[in-house]
This record gives structure tokens, sequence and C-alpha cells, in this order.
């Protein structure tokens, strides 16, 4: 399980309940809360941030290096709130009714959607500043890392093994001290594949970010982003190629400077014991281990952690530690009446809440917007749920089966798998450019061709985990289907095509979800001057968002969001059940 | 207060332990009324089947679980919470896979705040003791089994506990491998070499009872209650061969097959459609109705030998020798089982004719197999869904025993091809869709 990306909507009933409807008017409340406070804001934000950008290529190094370190801010930034917000809401039965269901939508809300209103918000805290612009690109890669990041944690502290965790309490350990050596150390394989996952998804948006305008602000930091902005502005395609084979060289540095050295090393922490298992390798890691001086650079801040990990921490709550008071049947029962209580003062206030976002979202969404809109939206987010899904059903008919023969050649699957993860880590909008050129060149439809770009970025999560289906596919099985002479379409329907399913849709779900992001991006797209744009939501977002339209943004957003719920719980989680059910091959 | 007799260290008075149902309105209760006292310088084992408390009893004892009725007191003192004092070794070893032999003997005493140094030289002492020596930098999935269970005794024995909980510490270790460690255990605590005043230990294994304790302690189950308590005085070394050896483990198994009498109480609590079954496999029960029937037994079996020729625990026997009582294919009485009529013929018959006999057996004598079969018969979709017959179980019992019964029926009634059930859709039905 530690090798699939975390989605909350599967480990939920399929159904939207009441929760998954509070969480909702919770975040399209904040939309509008920001949205609003943006528009108070008299009119010019600040002095459009400008930098100076130049399209020399010595300069890319040094953006590259911007871009990289703005990733690790957003990084540590998803880490620090995953800490954080699993542990609540594993540790709260009340936090936890309504975290994980905000979870669900956060992870389904479109980012690149919402980075119009983090942006002014941001700008508005740092006047005059670059600061803001920064925080606002990082909390945008922040918003497409931390959710599935923070939902596999959750997922880790809830299953930890019941023996474990009685050694912890046998053993006197403190709460942050079980953290630490117990928590922490069990959700390790789970998290670090997640972050994995995060990162690739990460390119996309630092990317999306850099550059932006809403309204009559325009952002420019300097980094491989707004290089790009800069080169579709100047049509200068050379420098596009540049970018392109700047990100290449970031991504490889990344993979194998932070996350193979990572991954080998996590895996002491996975559970299963039993020696034997693929030993995930990295260069740089037997440097470490092997050099004298660089162990002894490691060694240090190991210790200090170490040493942190063992203090107590414990605070005198009362009834906690010391000496705990003697437990009568009474006390027991007031516990209960009260905790009772509690509840209902929980719900009440929940309610309120959500009755006071609704009204809200109603008045400021009413002010400006018709019913008409609404239906408009509506028809958008039809065409480009169209779109997604037949795109996905194209890339799987076309990518299963050669995913399918490379699985089961593991010495070319070995060399095509990491290809494949690449692939996935790209961004794909730094090549949307040289599509633009193509459709304004050839003045092709856009509804069809700029379609492609949908799922451009995205088909890979579907190449790489359908390879790793078929290389887990048994052995034995394998000998069985030669030896009885399975050939053919049966072949086909009942061996491999059941065999890989579940890892199908574990990339196919992933696959989705990118691409519905990507939308934003992918149906309105520029060159120089030139912009083509497909009918859907995702155009009706970016124009929106070009024209510092916020009534519009919030309820794009919001229909986008509520789609893709519904497209994850009606779709993805039935079949991901189903295969998880009855075809799971140990 | 509680009155402490000469050098108790731990003392249970009157525990009883419900567990609140999913449902919500009817307790279940895994403990009855069990008063325990445990000394120093004893071994004591607490013997009982799968389901009788013995787990959630040495819980209890750890300060893991809070009794719902009932006092415990450690020195004296009540307990509430994890006492310092006692420690437990686990019966899936429950070592901390990231952490090296020596950071998993080392971690109880570190996260007390013990000083390294002399954490890690308590640590290497224990190591050295426990036979762990050349170990110390391997990680527990580079272990055997019996080597892991070694780390296990070492995290316990550091931190000098008065009290050494064991849960099945030699269950999860194959036969010889337990056996060493088993020894090697004993020859520690006779040598006086542990820095332990007392072990309780759980088991399922009578021979490992007798063999390392001083007092065995019997429990009944469903609920969990003490139904005998024996002392056994043998010197250590003990042997296996000895006769008043074989006649304490005799005795043992006659007393916990008398308690398991389904015509008295326990096994299947509740009769008619309340009965609790075992989800035990047609497999292993044709296969102990062969081996019974077959020389040596020629029918009727000591149930201690016949334990030990098919290399099964009580857990695994009990229920399949209850089952095949149940269906009225054996007989089980005073430690012995005997093979009915009924289940002579069994084993004599063809495939066919086998199923057909099960059928019948299963139809006439567990309730819920004919009820099941009735509402197909009546209901013109013949088919029903489990959903309807799981809550009316549960009326009767736990949602898991309710589960597992259901379980043992369905396996039960497709053998003897008295209805079809279809996983996915989680129904019933009289259609069988090898006959279509």
């Amino acid at each position: 399980m530690s090798r699939f990306v975390a989605f909350a909507s599967l480990g939920r009933r399929a159904l939207p309940n009441q929760w998954d409807f509070v969480s909702l008017a919770l975040v399209i409340a904040v939309f509008v809360a920001v949205a609003k406070g943006s528009l108070g804001m008299t009119a010019p934000l600040t002095a459009p941030v400008t930098v100076d950008l130049s399209l020399d290529y010595s300069n890319l190094p040094y953006y590259a290096l911007r871009t990289t370190l703005r990733m690790s801010a957003a990084m540590a930034a998803s880490l620090l709130f995953t800490f954080v917000y699993a542990t609540i809401a594993a540790k709260s039965r009340r936090a936890e009714m309504v975290l994980i269901p905000l979870l669900d939508v956060l992870q389904s809300v479109p980012i690149l959607g919402f980075l119009s209103f983090t942006v002014t918000f941001f700008l508005g805290l740092f006047p005059g500043s670059t600061m803001g612009a920064e925080l606002a690109a990082i909390f945008a890669i922040f918003t497409s890392q931390a959710w599935n990041m923070a939902f596999s944690f959750y997922q880790s502290l809830r299953t930890v093994p019941r023996d474990l965790e009685e050694v912890a309490v046998g053993y006197h350990f403190s709460p942050w001290q079980k953290f630490w050596q117990l928590e922490a150390p069990f959700a390790m394989p789970a998290l670090i594949w997640n972050m994995m996952m995060s990162m690739s998804g990460g390119w996309f948006f630092v990317v999306a970010s850099e550059a932006i305008s809403v309204g009559d602000t325009t952002i420019k930091l300097p980094g491989i982003g707004s290089y790009l902005a800069l080169a579709i502005d100047a049509k200068r395609i050379d420098a596009v190629f540049a970018a392109v084979v700047a990100v290449i060289v970031v991504i490889l540095a990344y993979d194998q400077l932070l996350f193979r050295p990572i991954v080998a090393f996590a895996a002491k922490f996975r559970v299963e014991l039993s020696a034997g298992e693929v030993q995930e390798e990295s260069w740089v890691r037997q440097i470490f281990l092997r050099t004298r001086f660089l162990r002894g650079l490691i060694a240090i801040p190991a210790r200090i952690l170490a040493s942190v990990a063992l203090l107590r921490l414990q605070f005198a709550f009362p009834g906690a530690g010391g000496e705990p008071q003697r437990v009568t049947k009474r006390v027991l029962r007031a516990r209960l009446a009260l905790s009772r209580a509690f509840d209902v003062v929980w719900f009440v206030l929940i309610g309120a809440m959500v009755a006071y976002c609704l009204d809200q979202v109603y008045a400021f969404v009413s002010q400006k917007l018709t019913v008409d809109d609404l239906k408009e939206t509506l028809v958008f987010t039809t065409f480009t749920m169209i779109r997604v899904f037949l795109l996905i059903v194209l890339a799987s008919l076309f990518w299963v089966p050669i995913a399918i023969y490379i699985g089961l050649r593991p010495r070319l699957a070995e060399k095509i798998q990491p290809l494949a993860q690449f692939l996935a880590a790209f961004p794909a909008n730094v090549v949307f450019p040289i599509a633009v050129v193509l459709v304004v060149q050839f003045s092709l439809n856009p509804d069809i061709w700029l379609s492609g770009l949908i799922i451009f970025g995205t088909q890979w999560y579907i190449v790489f985990n359908v390879i790793g289906g078929a290389m887990a596919f048994p052995n034995d099985l394998r000998e069985a289907v030669v030896n009885y002479g399975i050939k053919g379409r049966i072949w086909w329907k009942d061996v491999i095509l059941p065999g890989v399913f579940p890892y199908y849709v574990t990339g196919a779900l992933t696959a989705s979800g990118g691409s519905w992001n990507a939308a934003i991006v992918a149906e309105y797209v520029k060159w120089g001057d030139d912009k083509v744009a497909a009918h859907g939501i995702g155009a009706y977002i970016a124009q929106a968002t070009e024209a510092g339209d916020y009534p519009k943004i919030v309820l794009g957003v919001a229909v986008m969001s509520i789609f893709v719920i519904l497209f994850n719980r009606l779709l993805w989680r039935p079949l991901f059940a189903w295969g998880e059910r009855r075809l799971r091959l140990n | 207060m509680l009155d402490r007799p000469e050098g108790a260290l731990l003392v249970l008075k009157n525990v009883s332990q419900s567990f609140t149902k999913g449902s919500g309105e009817r307790d279940s209760l895994v403990l009855d009324n069990v008063s325990l006292t445990l000394q120093s310088g004893e071994i004591v084992g607490l013997l009982g089947r799968s389901g009788c408390g013995k787990s959630t009893l040495l819980r209890i004892v750890a300060g893991l679980v809070t009794p719902s009725k009932g006092d415990v007191s450690y020195l004296g003192a009540p307990v509430h919470g994890p006492v310092q004092g006692v420690a437990m070794v686990f019966q899936s070893f429950a070592l901390f896979p990231w952490l090296s032999v020596l950071d998993n003997v080392e971690i109880g005493l570190r996260t007390k705040g013990v000083p390294a140094e002399q954490a890690r030289r308590r640590a290497l002492a224990a190591i050295d003791t426990i036979g762990l020596d050349g170990f110390e930098s391997a990680f527990p999935k580079e272990l055997s089994g019996g080597m892991r269970q070694r780390v296990g005794f070492a995290r316990g024995l550091v931190v000098e506990p008065n009290i050494l909980l064991m849960d099945e510490p030699f269950s999860a270790l194959d036969v010889l491998t337990a056996e060493t460690l088993r020894t090697d255990l004993l020859d520690l605590w006779v040598e006086g070499r542990m820095p332990t005043k007392s072990i309780l230990m759980v088991t399922h294994n009578i021979e490992e009872a007798v063999l390392m304790c001083d007092r065995i302690v019997v429990l009944s189950s469903n609920p969990g209650r003490i139904s005998a308590e024996i002392k056994v005085d043998f010197p250590h070394p003990r042997n296996r061969l000895d006769p008043e050896f074989r006649a304490m483990v005799d005795r043992i198994y006659a007393l916990m097959t008398k308690r398991a009498a389904p015509e008295r109480e326990g096994v299947f609590p509740g009769m008619g459609l309340g009965m609790a079954l075992h989800n035990v496999s047609t497999n292993t029960l044709a296969g102990m109705i062969e081996e019974i029937a077959a020389p040596p037994y020629n029918g009727k079996a000591d149930l201690p030998a016949l334990a030990d020729s098919l290399n099964m625990e009580i857990d695994d026997l009990f229920p399949v020798a209850e089952t095949l009582q149940l269906l009225r294919f054996a007989e089980v009485a005073e430690g012995d089982i005997r093979l009915t009529y009924a289940g002579m013929k069994f084993s004599d018959a063809e495939v066919d004719a086998r199923k057909k006999q099960f059928g019948d057996h299963v139809l006439a004598y567990v309730p819920l197999a004919a009820r099941i079969r009735k509402v197909l018969d009546e209901r013109r979709s013949h088919t029903a869904p489990a959903t309807r017959f799981q809550s009316e179980l549960e009326d009767y019992m736990s949602e898991e025993r309710a589960e597992d019964t259901l379980k043992g029926v369905i396996t039960w009634g497709r053998y003897g091809e008295l209805f079809a059930f279809d996983e996915g859709s989680q129904t019933f039905s009289l259609e069988n869709p090898g006959g279509e």
C-alpha cells in the first residue's frame, strides 16, 4: 500500500455525506473571504512586482536555483503541515470528523484556481516587496504537495501495529517519544513515497506560479517558470528549449541527490520483517556512508535529532501522567456525560459555521452573478469533464498494452520505469508553447487539439503504475499461464488486465486529478500576443483570473471542485474498492 | 484497602472485563470475576483457548487495559496505567524494525532518561545474558524468529522488572527453536541470573505450561473464568517423558475437554440459532475423521497423542473436535475422542456420499443452517442476503463471533451442497453454479 499515492477519497464511502458538504462550504467560504478582502483593498495593490529578467542562457542556472529553493521551502512547509494536521486528525475524534473530509475537498480543488486569491492576499501582506509574491508561489506549490502527504501520514498513524503501540505504552514512552520513536518512523516509507509524488506534481505548479497576472497585477519571480513566460511573450522558441533542458537537469539532480538517498535510507523503516526484498540503491548515499568526513558531517545533526526525539517533553496535564486519581464508576459516568455534552456543542458550532459560510458565499456570488452564470459554468465543466474522461480512456487504450509489454520484461522495465517516472515529474506546461505554435500555425481546432495538453503530462502516471503492476505480477501465475497455454483474448481478459487493475486504477486516478488541474493551463494558452482558448471550465477560470473577476473565479473553482469530488467518488473509488476486494494478488 | 499476602507482588481481585459492542446495546463479557495473586519466585501460566480472555488478563496486569470491574494492585498500591517494574514480551516480538538489536534493547532505558553510557552498558549485559552476543548491530529483519524473540527477552530484562509478562512468547516459533528458547530461559531462571522476581505467561500449549510453570491457572472460555488451579511441583529440569509429567498433561486435557463439552456449558454458548460456530474447514474435519478412523487409533484417540501426531495445538485441535461432536461424527470426553457410527461411515464413504452425509448432518444439527435453508426454500426468489442472518446472530453474540459463525456455516453449507453463496453480493441462494 505504501507505493500508492494517498487519496482521501479512496478511504471513504462512495456517496458524499454531510461532512463533505461541511468541508466544501468551509473551503469555498474561505475563498470568498480572501476574494472579498482583496476587493476591499484599494485599487492598485502595489506597483506590479517586476524583477529584471533576461532571456540570456547564462542566467538559467541562477533561475533554476531559485525555482529549486522555492520547491524546497514548499516541501518543508508541507512536512510541517503534515505532522501537525495529520496528527491532530488521528488523535482527536472530533477534529477527525471535519479534517479528513476537508482534506478530500482540498485535494479536489484545482490548485491554479485559487492561486489568484492567494496572490492578492500575500501581496497585501507584504506591500511593495517581492516577499508576498514569493510566498504566494510557495503557497501554490504547497497546496499541490501537502494534501496527499497529510493523508498518507494520517493513514499510517491509524494503522500503527497494536503490539508496537503496546511496547510504547508498556515501556512508558511519553507522547513526544512515542511520536518520534514509533509513529513517525512507521509512517516514513509511505510518507516519502508521497513526498516524491508531490514533488513530481509540484514542478508543474512552480512553473505556473512564478509568472502570473491577476487583473492588473503582474508578477514575475526569478525562476524557470518566469523565464519561460518571458520566452513566450518574446516568441523565442530557442529560449523555450533552453528552459526545457534546465528543467530536465533540475529534476534529475533532485532525484539523484535527494530522493534516491532518502528512499534508500527509508527502506529500513519498512515493517515487513523479511529480508531479501529489492534493496533501493543510491550512489550518493554510498558516498556518504563510505567517506569518513561526510559521515562525520551527518553524524552531528543525526545525534542532535536523536536526543531531541528522546526528550520526554511531558507537560503535567491534570489526569495524564503523575499520580492518576482513582477512577470510580461515578467519575467515568461523569466523563462520558461531559464528552457527550462536548459533542453536542461541537456539532452546534460546526452547524453554525456552515450556515454562516453558506450565507457569505451566497451573498458574495449573488451580488454579481446570475443563474445563467451557474448554467454556463456547469456546461463548461461538463465539457472539461468529457475531455478529461475521453483522454484518460484514449491514453489507457494506448498505454496499457505497451506498459504491460514493458512490465513483463524485467530488463526492459528496469530501463523504462525511471524514464516514465521522470516524464510524470516533468512539468508539461513547459512544452505547451511548442504545441501552441503548431495550433496557431496550422489553424487547428483548439477544442480538440488543446485537449491533448490536458493529458500530456499526466498520462505517465498510468504508464509507470501499470508497468509496476505488470512487474509485480506473480511468477507462479505466469508459469501457470504458459503451462496451460493461455493466450490471446482470454489472456488479456482473464489474466493480465485483472492482474494490473488495482495498479491501473491508482495511475488513472492520479492522472485524472492532474488533468483537471492541467485544464486551467491547457485550455487557455498564449504565444506572444496570440491567445488560443478551448471551451471548458479551465479556460473560464483562466480568463476570469486574467480579468481579475473574483466572483467568477469563485464560482468556477467551486463548480469544478464539486465535479472533481463526484468524479472521484462515483467513478474511481468504486473501481478502486472493487479492485482491492476482488483482484488483489496477495 | 487491599490486604497484601506475604510476598505477593501483584493481586487481582474480582476482575471483570467487558467490551461494548459496535451496536452499543449489550456488552460482551470477556473476563468474569477473576482473582489471582502473583507471588515472588514463581512462574505462573495462564492456560486457555483463544477467546478465553487470557491476553486481556495479561494486559490488565501490565496496566495497558483498565478492567471494567475489580481491583489490581502492585506491591500494595492500586494500578492505574502502565506499571514501572512490569515488562512484557510479545508473541509477535514487537521489535522496532528500524532500530538495531542494541537500540531495541536500549530504547526502554533511553526513553526513561537513563544516561547513554549506562544504558549501553546495561543493554550489552542483557544481550550477553540472553545469548545475542555478536548480533548487536543487526536489524530485526536479518534475524531468525528465535533470535528476534531473544531480543524481545533482552528488552524486557534490561529494565530489571519485578514481573516479566509473556504473551505466548514461543507460539510464533518452530518447534525446535521454541524448545531451545524455553530451556535457555528456564536455565536463567533456575540459576537466578534473571533480574526478575516472577514470571506470568500466557499459553495455549499444555505441555509448555507443565514444562515451565510452578502454577497453572486454567481459564474457561466465554466468558473467561478460572476453572482450575494446578500446582506443578516437579523439579527442573523437567522431563516430558516422565510418566508423572504425562499424567499431568493428560489430566489437564481431560479438565479442558470436560469443560468444553457442549451439553454442559461454554463452547457453543446457547443452543438453537444463537449457537456460536467455529469456522473450521471441511478438509480439516474430514482429515481429522480419517486420522482417527485409521490405525493406530481405529476410531478412538487420546487427544494429547492426537495433537502430538498431527502437530496441532489445543487452539487448533479443540475447535475441530468440538465441531465433530456438534455434527455427531464424534464424541469427546475425558481427554478422548471417539468416532460415532456416522463418523466411521463418513470415513469409508466416497466423495459424493460424504458430501450428502455431511449436508444432512449440518442441516439436522446446526439450527442456523436449517434456518438459512428454510428461508431460501420459502422465498420465491430463493435468495437471501447474508446481512439478514448476521444481524439475527448479533442478538446472541459479538459482531466478530457472528461473522465467524456465518463463515463456518457458509463453508459447511457449500460443501454439503445445502446452498450457494455469492461473495460479491453477499447473498445466499439455492442455485448451483456448477449445475447449470
